[in-house]
């Protein structure tokens, strides 16, 4: 296990993260491990520690013990100068709620970490366009976010988080305050789009039906991570077959 | 099976086993006579349990039951197997959770099995939805609820686990 981690074929990995807030334990000890290109989900129940695992994963919390690994380096030896440069080179975020500047239009949301990034500003604003075009938002550019839908808002917050190309996203609960259909289509985007830019995902969520579109699936309990629940591919049977068997049992 | 895995827990006569499996497992409807009588047949004929000598006394059969070494096999083997993981399940899971509780044994990695089956059978629904037609769609989304539903099952008994182990022991 002391091997480190960019030799082993993963970007990022925990490594027997330990962070409590006051007296209150959120890991005892959690490692996890993410392969490039990989969507991981991290599932848990309210208050187990998954949320603080997705921070410690994206150097916004420092662990009290343990490692925080991504790319070679151990993000919780870097100092704070260093870690908010690569939150906003290597890292994209999509989280539950308020993560756009409801006064700015959809295009400057988007465009801004890369302004941020000293894009210039023509080329920001045309990567921006063009990003809100592939999440069916071509028309919105010049909204507010503050007057979009939810699911509308949560793609706009795809886009931007796309548009930088991250070596990895991380979402918390991104669909958490949308109804199932509009919920479904975002993780459809934001995996089909993530695959597609070989990005990695790290997806935190209690929902076990977002939880399915990653390649790999871990429990958090009690601030500790389960091994794999779910790895695609590791089932037996084809899924054609499979969902016709499904319906000739649900109708006898 | 159930009737094979309360007797895991001592050597028991057949009107036991019944008023057993009604106060657990019956809710509401109760194992006619005949069909334990039959059971027991059969598990003995394939030597999953031995019968005893009739005791004296009152009642149409006073035969103790006792599993023997392939049926405690038998119902190791079926609390390790996850069930396959589709619609109205809810007999088997809460079947397997309350005898493994009852026989001290680790239910809790019993549910982690099942989790993982569930899980993975998800994944699958979810990849038919990602390139199947709409019909297929439809069929996988009500799969995915349902799945959903005992998931969200597995993870409240999951936390009353050590409740539960006290209600089944203390009946």
């Amino acid at each position: 296990m002391n091997t480190p981690a960019v030799q082993r074929g993963c970007l990022i990995e925990a490594r027997d993260v330990v962070k409590s807030f006051g007296q209150t334990p959120a890991l005892r000890g959690a490692s996890v491990a993410v392969s490039r290109g990989e969507i991981l989900a991290i599932m848990g129940p309210s208050g187990s520690g998954k949320s603080t695992l997705l921070h410690c994963l994206a150097g916004i919390f420092t662990p009290d013990r343990g490692e925080a690994w991504f790319d070679g380096q151990r993000l919780d030896a870097l100092g704070e100068a260093e870690r908010t440069r690569l939150r906003r080179t290597a890292f994209g975020f999509v989280f539950q709620f308020g993560q756009l500047v409801p006064e700015l239009t959809t295009a400057d949301n988007v465009a801004l970490p890369l302004l941020l990034n000293r894009t210039k500003r023509k080329a920001a604003y045309k990567t921006a366009e063009a990003w809100l075009d592939r999440l069916g938002l071509g028309d919105k550019g010049g909204r507010r976010t503050g007057e979009l839908s939810g699911g509308e808002a949560q793609r706009v917050a795809i886009a931007r988080a796309l548009a930088l190309a991250p070596k990895v996203v991380f979402a918390d609960e991104p669909t958490g305050s949308l109804d199932s259909l509009t919920g479904e289509k975002v993780m459809d985007l934001m995996t089909g789009l993530a695959r597609e830019q070989a990005a990695t995902v790290v997806l935190v969520t209690h929902d076990a039906r977002v939880a399915a579109y990653a390649d790999r699936v871990v429990m958090v309990r009690d601030g500790l991570v389960s091994a794999d629940l779910g790895t695609v591919g590791s089932a037996a049977g084809s899924s054609r077959a499979a969902v016709t068997s499904y319906s000739a049992k649900a109708v006898q | 099976m159930t009737l094979l895995g309360l007797l895991e827990r001592e050597p028991s006569h057949g009107y036991d086993l019944k008023r057993d499996y009604d106060a657990y497992f019956g809710r509401g409807k109760q194992l006619p006579f005949g069909q334990v009588y039959a059971t027991l047949g059969r598990l003995a004929r394939d030597g999953k349990v031995v019968a005893g000598g009739a005791e004296p006394g009152e009642g149409p059969d006073r035969k103790r039951y006792a599993i023997t070494e392939t049926g405690r096999d038998e119902v190791d083997a079926w609390l390790a197997e996850p069930a396959e993981p589709e619609p109205h399940l809810q007999t088997v899971l809460f079947a397997k959770v309350t005898l493994a509780l009852m026989l001290g044994k680790p239910a809790q990695a019993y549910l982690d099995t099942q989790r993982s089956a569930h899980i993975r059978r998800m994944q699958e629904l979810t990849e038919i939805k990602r390139t199947g037609p709409l019909i297929d769609v439809l069929l996988a989304d009500h799969a995915l609820f349902h799945l959903e539903a005992d998931l969200r099952w597995m993870d409240l008994t999951s936390a009353r686990l050590a409740e539960l182990a006290e209600a089944v022991r203390t009946p």
